[in-house]
């Protein structure tokens, strides 16, 4: 029993201590990206747009086919369920409130997470054991401004991009599905679609696709710098970041939501 | 010796790991222009007094001056500009593996200096030609084999002429001919350039042939600095040791072995009481 509350201690201890140093990860990169070109050390723009194309362009195929499978999904759970009642047309409603507000934003988030936060973690993870991260700060090239500040940026920039795309293909997913079953044109669906979403409704996606992007970026960073154990130690800090960014991504949803929907 | 004289003076140096202290009041001087050899073991510390001496880590307490500055009290800004005066070659080369040997080598030019790319082409490729790497520019660290990789890290460590150059364990995993090949580049570097050179070493050989003088350091303390002919004749049972590969031959603390085992204090019960934790 004393080691379960011995232990429990310890957890509690080193995970506020992660918090404090994703916090402080996070106020380094806004105090480069705001104040480097002053100490004529600003965030390398050329790194920010490799990054923003590595994050955003290159993840848009997988988040597309993603985004309409799940539109799809979601209109044939919907006819499905509202077909008892007669109210099939009704599924336009609930498939574009929720895919605007919720799925699209979400699904992209685990994409990016699985797949640029990974990155992210394992490069800086891999940079750390090879002592590449001691070679940049003996140049003189802050670590934090260097690799964290220009994904954070391409991140902010990606994530609501992405998140607009997966609006699209989650809504025509749907409508294809629709098209097959009640033989509703496409163009018609979609129209429905935007006249029942409101722009609060799509501000909600992006807002939470803002954070998201910000929490992908932290929690990735903190599990790279922090490795240890070489070749396994880089494997293991990869492995934890995805599993941390997408239960944090998911748990901050569902406190967003709440929030969003008790207003 | 004049503090002008002094490259490297650190006064006094602890640090700690944890709650374990790693160096204990470490105290050295570098002259300008003179090699300086720091020797010991596995775990004596030199590789923590090497990420003190680069500013890597904030020590416990203590004074690291790198040309005459504190830079354990030095404001970020400053020591950005200290760096421009620093290289290291890391014992791995820690070259950028995204990057090509060129890339590399500019890093330190794009961060200090405002030049045009032709130009930094040019410095990157005379670089190249001091480490006998002319026409490697355009490969990839993972092309390289080991003695190229820390000669392409040599020449990033030096593209800027600074004035200390660090080497953390130049022959580590080096044939002996291209170990030696190395030693002459260090001592050429410190002929033609001018520069004063700290070694971490544990290699005798190459410690003894490129050494002005030399530190030893053993369990986070030093044993003495002196010229290679000093430490050869030294008297220090430590010293003899490392120098002649003697196994260490240090006598258990009873009390101390069985409270690493049990992770209790036992020295304050009797002989026979001892006899039962061990069972």
């Amino acid at each position: 029993m004393r080691h379960a509350i011995e232990k429990l201690g310890k957890n509690t201890v080193a995970a506020i201590e992660e918090l404090g140093y994703g916090l402080m990860i996070l106020y380094e990169s806004l105090y480069w990206l705001f104040t480097g070109a002053l100490h004529k050390q600003a965030v390398s723009v050329s790194r920010i747009f490799s990054e923003a194309m590595q994050i955003g362009v290159r993840a848009l195929p997988i988040v597309m086919v993603l985004c309409f499978a799940v539109g799809m999904m979601l209109a044939m759970q919907g006819l499905e369920t509202l077909k008892p009642y007669g109210a099939q047309a009704q599924v336009v409603t609930g498939i574009a409130l929720s895919v605007s507000r919720e799925f699209a934003a979400l699904i992209t988030g685990i994409i990016v997470a699985g797949r640029s936060g990974s990155a992210l973690a394992a490069r800086i993870a891999t940079m750390q054991e090879s002592q590449e991260i001691d070679a940049l700060q003996v140049i003189g090239i802050d670590p934090v401004r260097h690799l964290v500040a220009p994904a954070l940026v391409a991140m902010l920039l990606a994530m609501p991009l992405l998140t607009v795309i997966g609006n699209l293909m989650g809504l025509l997913g749907a409508a294809v599905f629709t098209l097959y079953e009640m033989s509703m044109p496409v163009a018609i669906y979609m129209d429905r679609s935007f006249q029942v979403m409101q722009v609060s409704d799509l501000m909600q996606g992006l807002s939470k696709s803002l954070v998201f992007a910000v929490l992908i970026v932290i929690v990735s960073v903190i599990n790279g710098f922090q490795v240890r154990g070489g070749a396994e130690g880089v494997g293991l800090a990869t492995t934890r970041s995805v599993v941390m960014s997408i239960s944090v991504i998911v748990v901050a949803d569902m406190v967003f939501t709440f929030f969003l929907t008790s207003i | 010796m004049e503090a002008t004289d002094k490259a490297i003076c650190v006064r006094n140096l602890v640090t700690h790991y944890g709650e374990r202290m790693i160096l204990n009041n470490v105290s050295m001087d570098v002259k300008r222009g003179e090699i300086m050899v720091i020797m010991g073991g596995s775990g004596s510390g030199k590789s923590t007094f090497l990420r003190y001496l680069l500013g890597l880590q904030k020590p416990t307490s203590g004074s690291i001056q790198l040309l005459g500055q504190d830079i354990t009290q030095m404001t970020a800004n400053e020591l950005h500009r200290m760096k421009k005066n620093i290289g290291v070659s890391f014992q791995g080369g820690a070259l950028f593996g995204s990057m090509t040997v060129a890339e590399n080598i500019q890093m330190p030019l794009h961060e200090h200096a405002q030049l045009d790319q032709d130009t930094m082409n040019i410095m990157s490729q005379m670089k190249l030609e001091v480490v006998n790497l002319a026409g490697f520019g355009d490969l990839m660290p993972s092309q390289l084999s080991g003695g190229m990789i820390k000669r392409a890290a040599l020449a990033r460590a030096i593209v800027l002429d600074p004035r200390l150059l660090f080497f953390d364990e130049p022959s580590a995993g080096l044939d002996p001919v291209v170990s030696a090949e190395l030693d002459e580049l260090i001592l050429r570097l410190k002929q033609v350039m001018k520069m004063t050179i700290v070694v971490v070493t544990h290699e005798l050989e190459s410690a003894f042939k490129i050494a002005d003088r030399i530190t030893v350091l053993d369990r986070g303390e030093i044993l003495m600095t002196g010229t290679v002919d000093e430490v050869r004749n030294s008297d220090n049972e430590r010293i003899y040791n490392l120098l002649h590969r003697r196994p260490r031959t240090d006598k258990v603390d009873v009390d101390e072995y069985l409270a690493r085992l049990t992770g209790k204090d036992l020295s304050h019960l009797d002989p026979g009481s001892r006899q039962d934790h061990k069972q």
